[in-house]
């Protein structure tokens, strides 16, 4: 066998086995980005109109009050939040647009946000817009209790811009 | 449904079970093998070696066999784990197959048994029998969870299996390490089934004990030091891999076990007292016996000096020892950055476990630095596989058996190649896969099978919860 088909062949066979490794490290990658962001948000919106008519009829009545809130996101006053930020706990930097819903915070899974926290009951608290806008945070009897700076919360009380509600190791903030 | 929410959502893509990237994979992996097997063909004989359809369609079966298997009971098992291990065992069969070909070789095996018979196909016989198992697991092991209920059975057991060589009659000492046993002709090394065996007992009581280990402990000097009860097993592991050093003379099986112990002792506690400890009595337990006896004497000076030792040696076991080590050294220099080229270097020339304790060197000759590199990255990948598959396992036995099981097949990885490239003392052990040896070849395909199992539980899409009526009618009635 001639050396230059040796040479050639041995080469070869070393740039096959490293295909082979990159080849495998795809796979890896694939896997370690195998996940997918998505916008509930954006979604919904557009699947609203044709659900309206229906949703006044069959919303229950705790979020037919809401409505208002909602549609009128218009009339927002100047310096309210925008949004809420988990700051402290395992799902620091989750935020959530607040757009006039409801927000419960719990370990139960139909949570808006899911506490995955010892120290959380499982329907724990939750944040609502009153009906001038102003946001509010209620405590839902939970068992470790719920913070605000570091007051206990005993009724639904104003949340004030960046001030933190603290769930067990979890802290939330509202921000602009 | 009212409800507006702007909030982010991250999903994993509906679990696709990946079973056709592993094909592809997988015939990849094999193909490999055949380039190489006729790259190795063409270079020693100048033609295309007879066995090479018989060899690749060996391959083949035996790759197809274990990928039908996965895909019916493992299917959202890991892609990668079965092809790494295939081409692992396939590149091990063709170097094997490269060295019997050597004539000088098959002179030293005619000088010495007055016969020479070729590794090749009883290695794949053994691949054969390893793969078997391989099915075999992950037909009759639904749930690797029943696995736990055999915790103290497994302690037994591997206790039995360590002990087996030193039976009078059924042990065999072979080049000075009592690591066999004879059984009707084939001689098996119990150590490589305790492995496994062991990882299910660590897994098994470190998953009850480890609060106790955990958090029953005094502060002292910023480590954490456990209780004197609670240290029991990690000193009783210490013994017994101390007595396996000194009565079978295996460093490596010893270091392994202990290596595997604190490994998953660490995992399990998350305490660093307990790294810190195992390294120390390691280090206490190496210093006795590398200092008494004399088996482990003749191996660290050959790791320490191996050229000045040759002069300097004072026995013939040392002697040998030396001369191993430089014969591997000067077989891992020739091969420079890319090798030789397969079937063109000279690895023949070390004379003894060429195609077993040594096979690493004929990767290192013939293939190189970027050959040696692929086959480490190779084992990296498994190791890597398994890391992630107890990092996935939702219940803490798999985790940590997956654990334990990618660590000792980790620490065996660098006990062999650090021996090899003289990083370490060399030790008598098997480079998983690619060396000769059907204990070997056959353990490990369990531990890849059980991989496996616990990847397809881990992966496995949760089903989904089951609708609760009355989710939505929950309301908080204010006054």
């Amino acid at each position: 066998m001639s050396e230059l088909t040796l040479t050639v062949m041995r080469l070869g066979f070393l740039a096959v086995l490293w295909l082979f490794v990159i080849v495998a490290v795809q796979v890896i990658r694939s896997d370690l980005f195998g996940t997918r962001v998505t916008q509930r948000g954006s979604r919904r919106q557009d699947a609203r109109p044709q659900q309206n008519t229906r949703q006044q009829a069959a919303a229950p009545p705790q979020q037919r009050g809401q409505q208002p809130a909602a549609s009128g996101g218009g009339r927002q006053r100047r310096g309210a939040p925008t949004k809420l930020v988990v700051s402290e706990g395992t799902l620091t930097g989750t935020t959530v647009a607040l757009q006039g819903q409801t927000i419960t915070l719990g370990r139960a899974h139909d949570s808006t946000i899911v506490l995955d926290d010892d120290y959380a009951s499982s329907r724990h608290a939750r944040i609502y817009p009153d009906r001038d806008g102003q946001w509010i945070v209620e405590d839902l009897g939970s068992t470790n209790g719920t913070y605000l700076d570091r007051t206990r919360l005993t009724t639904a009380t104003p949340i004030p811009l960046g001030a933190p509600i603290r769930i067990g190791k979890t802290v939330i903030e509202l921000r602009k | 449904m009212s409800v507006v929410t702007n909030t982010t959502t991250i999903g994993a893509i509906e679990a696709p079970s990946r079973r056709n990237t592993e094909l592809a994979l997988l015939a990849f992996a094999v193909v490999i093998p055949v380039f190489a097997y006729l790259n190795v063909g063409l270079a020693i004989d100048g033609k295309v070696p007879a066995g090479m359809a018989g060899y690749g369609l060996g391959l083949a079966l035996l790759a197809g066999v274990a990928h039908l298997v996965v895909r019916k009971w493992a299917p959202y098992s890991d892609p990668l784990l079965l092809p790494l291990a295939t081409l692992l065992n396939g590149m091990g069969l063709v170097l094997i197959w490269r060295l019997d070909q050597s004539p000088r070789l098959i002179a030293t095996s005619m000088r010495l048994y007055k016969s020479f018979s070729p590794d090749a196909p009883s290695q794949m016989m053994y691949s054969a029998v390893g793969i078997a198992m391989f099915v075999g697991v992950l037909v009759l092991l639904k749930d690797h969870r029943v696995l736990q209920r055999y915790t103290y059975i497994s302690m037994v057991v591997s206790l039995v299996l360590l002990l087996l060589p030193l039976v009078p009659g059924l042990g065999a000492d072979v080049f000075g390490a009592k690591i066999w046993i004879r059984v009707g002709g084939f001689s098996i090394q119990p150590g490589e089934f305790a492995k496994l065996v062991l990882a299910v007992f660590f897994s098994g009581y470190l998953m009850v004990k480890r609060d106790a280990l955990a958090l029953a402990s005094r502060r002292f000097m910023g480590l954490y030091l456990p209780r004197g009860r609670d240290l029991g097993p990690i000193l009783t592991i210490w013994a017994v891999s101390l007595l396996i050093l000194v009565f079978e003379n295996d460093l490596g099986t010893s270091l392994l076990f202990f290596g595997m112990f604190v490994i998953m002792l660490y995992v399990a506690t998350e305490r660093t007292s307990w790294i810190v400890m195992g390294l120390l009595m390691a280090v206490a337990g190496a210093a006795v016996v590398g200092s008494t006896a004399s088996h482990v004497k003749s191996r660290v000076a050959a790791w320490l000096d191996p050229f000045g030792c040759l002069e300097t040696a004072t026995d013939q076991n040392m002697l040998n020892a030396c001369d191993q080590m430089t014969q591997v050294l000067m077989s891992f220099g020739s091969g420079g950055i890319l090798g030789t080229g397969l079937g063109q270097g000279n690895s023949d020339l070390i004379s003894f476990a060429a195609n077993s304790d040594f096979i690493f060197a004929t990767v290192g000759e013939e293939l190189g630095l970027a050959g040696v590199m692929v086959f480490l990255l190779l084992y990296g990948l498994i190791v890597e596989r398994g890391i992630r598959t107890a990092l996935a396992a939702r219940d803490p036995f798999g985790k940590l058996l997956a654990m334990g099981l990618s660590g000792a097949f980790a620490l065996q990885i660098f006990v062999v190649a650090g021996g090899v490239m003289g990083l370490i003392p060399l030790t008598g052990m098997t480079m998983p896969f690619l060396a000769y040896g059907g204990s070997s070849v056959i353990a490990n395909w369990a531990l890849i099978g059980i991989l496996i199992r616990i990847s397809d539980t881990a992966r496995r899409p949760a089903p989904a919860p089951a609708p609760s009526p009355d989710a939505e009618m929950t309301q908080v009635v204010r006054p």
